[in-house]
């Protein structure tokens, strides 16, 4: 498909880094962990996770977040997608703990109202830098129990959201959904590995993306071979047991990067 | 099996370059769960490259565009990925190579070489990296000395890839064939472009780019078609095959393997449907192996 041309409705200022652009388009059948391709034009297309059937929420680090960051409601950008595989929904009544970091919680909060649209309990462990960081922190809360984690301690528990869940008893959940820097997605891994709940946990991965459809390459994962924008972004615990997550991951042209 | 230029595949599809051919683990998944006969990688160069900016691939309802612009991790940095894909994907491993003269092609096929690669197919067809691909393919002199500067540092067969973006293609493989090659592979992409109009850019990041997909088949065809004429080392066929019977066509225009890259998108396993699809249809029609069928449609009129 070619980009659909989209127009900002709305943009909200999530805290000074993060920003949420609305548009006036809906992917009424997005899956929550779904991304789609976001072409800012003349400089870059970039991968962004879906924070609602018809937002993006976007972290500004480089050229083209910060060339978004310069658009005003009223002006346009493409958009190609939704596009992967997303978190898988629960049944309901079955407890789900979703664990978010930074901008990790984008892609989360779909997926927590659509859990909890669907009959399911839902709690977060949500982790930022300090409290005005923690994203979408009203959106979780409308919907569960949250424990909240922050680096300086402004806000819950001072630390990392793997504190937060050493004192959880993960074994009381049907599943475990998480999205965030790769660090923190790697040590959660390692300690649900030793709770040995892994089969009940989705991650949702980021990885250099080229062609966005599965095509190209760019973005297979070790030892798998599997696609991060096809067959993921989300994939289950058991299909990341001695892969590369948290080791490194490739940069544009292929290379090896230390993580 | 199935002899191609000394290799032996266990079925006559192969993995097109460029298309999940970025890492060994990837080439490995092709070959196994894909059920390739043969895997070939990337095209790898002289010096890391990150390719064009995004958008660098589209899906339109004929084909693909794609403009990567030969992102490489550089020939060390990939060492370690052919090395990989060598010893785990139980297939030929074909590395596909490019360079700016010849000097610089064989200095990628020598760096390489640690890692035995069963073949290398020389990337003289990209239709949008400037100084590189098709800037050396549309001239038969420089592909000629290429090839032959290739021929000289290794001894494994050697495959040249040709573009379709020529008045004359058979011009191309003949200089291919002079400089001492044992294959050539047609097509890669044809030259195209797509346009936003609601913002009047072009899509692609390079603004232009190189067709593939359905779209290119009937091109491919024909440029099979005339290269069986006019060689005498085999001709691998490539552009547009997403199902078996797109692979006898090929075949029957001259192709002694078939190559697939985009219909990947729709499914991995595509190449032991394919593989299953022409042993079928050599059953049901009698024939006695496929052979038989290869350059059959020269045979009819
Ligand atoms: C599936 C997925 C979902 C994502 N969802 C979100 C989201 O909801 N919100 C958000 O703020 N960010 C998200 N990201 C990250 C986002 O894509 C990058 O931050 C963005 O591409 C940076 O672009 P830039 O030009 O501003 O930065 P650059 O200066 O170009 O690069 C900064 C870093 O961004 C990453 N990056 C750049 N280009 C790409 C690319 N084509 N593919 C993948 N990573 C790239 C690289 O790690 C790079 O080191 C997601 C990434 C993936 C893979
Ligand atoms: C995303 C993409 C990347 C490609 N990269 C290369 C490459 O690095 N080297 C090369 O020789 N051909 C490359 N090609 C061309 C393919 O190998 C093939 O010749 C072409 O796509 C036609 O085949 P298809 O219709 O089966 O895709 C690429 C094609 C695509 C779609
Ligand atoms: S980015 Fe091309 S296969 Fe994933």
């Amino acid at each position: 498909m070619l980009p659909l041309n989209v127009t900002i409705t709305q943009i909200t200022e999530e805290s000074p880094l993060v920003r949420t652009f609305f548009f006036d388009h809906r992917f009424e059948d997005m899956d929550p962990g779904q991304f789609v391709m976001v072409w800012v034009r003349g400089v870059d297309e970039v991968p962004m996770g879906l924070s609602r059937n018809n937002s993006i929420t976007v972290q500004k680090v480089g050229e083209a977040t910060s060339k978004l960051f310069e658009l005003k409601e009223g002006d346009s950008f493409g958009l190609r997608g939704p596009f992967g595989k997303g978190f898988t929904l629960p049944s309901r009544g079955e407890k789900v703990l979703l664990i978010a970091g930074g901008v990790g919680a984008a892609p989360l909060s779909p997926y927590a109202e659509a859990a909890s649209a669907a009959g399911a309990e839902v709690h977060t462990i949500l982790g930022a830098r300090s409290a005005g960081d923690l994203l979408f922190e009203w959106r979780f809360e409308a919907l569960g129990d949250i424990y909240a984690s922050t680096d300086d301690g402004s806000k819950g528990v001072k630390g990392f959201v793997t504190d937060v869940l050493k004192g959880l008893d993960v074994a009381a959940y049907d599943r475990i959904a998480v999205c965030g820097p790769e660090i923190m997605m790697a040590s959660v891994f390692r300690l649900l590995e030793e709770r040995k709940v892994l089969e009940k946990a989705e991650f949702s991965l980021h990885r250099y993306f080229k062609c966005g459809i599965g095509v190209c390459g760019a973005c297979c994962i070790d030892l798998s071979g599997l696609r991060v924008c096809k067959d993921g972004p989300v994939f289950s615990g058991i299909q990341l047991l001695g892969s590369e997550l948290g080791k490194y991951s490739r940069d544009a042209s292929g290379r090896r990067i230390k993580i | 099996m199935y002899n191609l230029t000394g290799l032996e595949l266990k079925n006559p599809t192969i993995l097109a370059a460029g298309v999940l051919g970025t890492t060994g683990a990837s080439l490995c998944r092709v070959a196994r769960e894909g059920g390739a006969g043969a895997v070939v990688t990337k095209s790898i160069g002289p010096a890391p490259k990150t390719g064009h900016s995004n958008p660098s691939m589209i899906k339109l309802d004929c084909g693909f565009l794609n403009a990567m612009g030969l992102p490489n991790p550089s020939y060390p940095g990939f060492l370690q990925e052919l090395e990989f894909a060598k010893n785990n994907s139980a297939v030929p491993v074909i590395a596909s190579i490019f360079g700016g003269a010849p000097s610089e092609f064989a200095e990628v096929a020598e760096g390489l070489l640690p890692a035995k690669p069963d073949a290398l197919e020389l990337n003289v067809s990209c239709p949008h990296a400037e100084g590189y691909g098709a800037a050396v393919g549309s001239n038969p002199c420089l592909v000629e000395a290429v090839t032959a500067a290739v021929k000289d540092v290794v001894n494994v067969p050697v495959w040249v890839k040709l573009t379709p973006n020529v008045a004359d293609i058979t011009c191309i493989g003949n200089a291919a064939e002079s400089g001492g090659a044992d294959a050539v592979v047609a097509i890669n992409t044809v030259k195209g472009m797509a346009i936003d109009i609601e913002s009047g850019y072009p899509v692609l990041g390079n603004r232009s780019g190189g067709l593939s997909g359905k779209a290119v088949k009937p091109v491919a065809v024909k440029c099979v078609y005339d290269l069986y004429t006019a060689l005498e080392i085999p001709v691998i066929g490539v552009g547009g095959v997403s199902s078996w019977e797109d692979a006898v066509e090929l075949m029957m225009a001259g192709a002694a393997a078939v190559q697939v890259g985009s219909a990947v998108y729709d499914r991995v396993d595509i190449f032991s449907e394919i593989g299953a699809g022409i042993e079928a249809f050599l059953e049901r029609k009698g024939y006695s192996d496929i052979q038989k069928i290869i350059g059959l449609s020269h045979e009819m009129v």
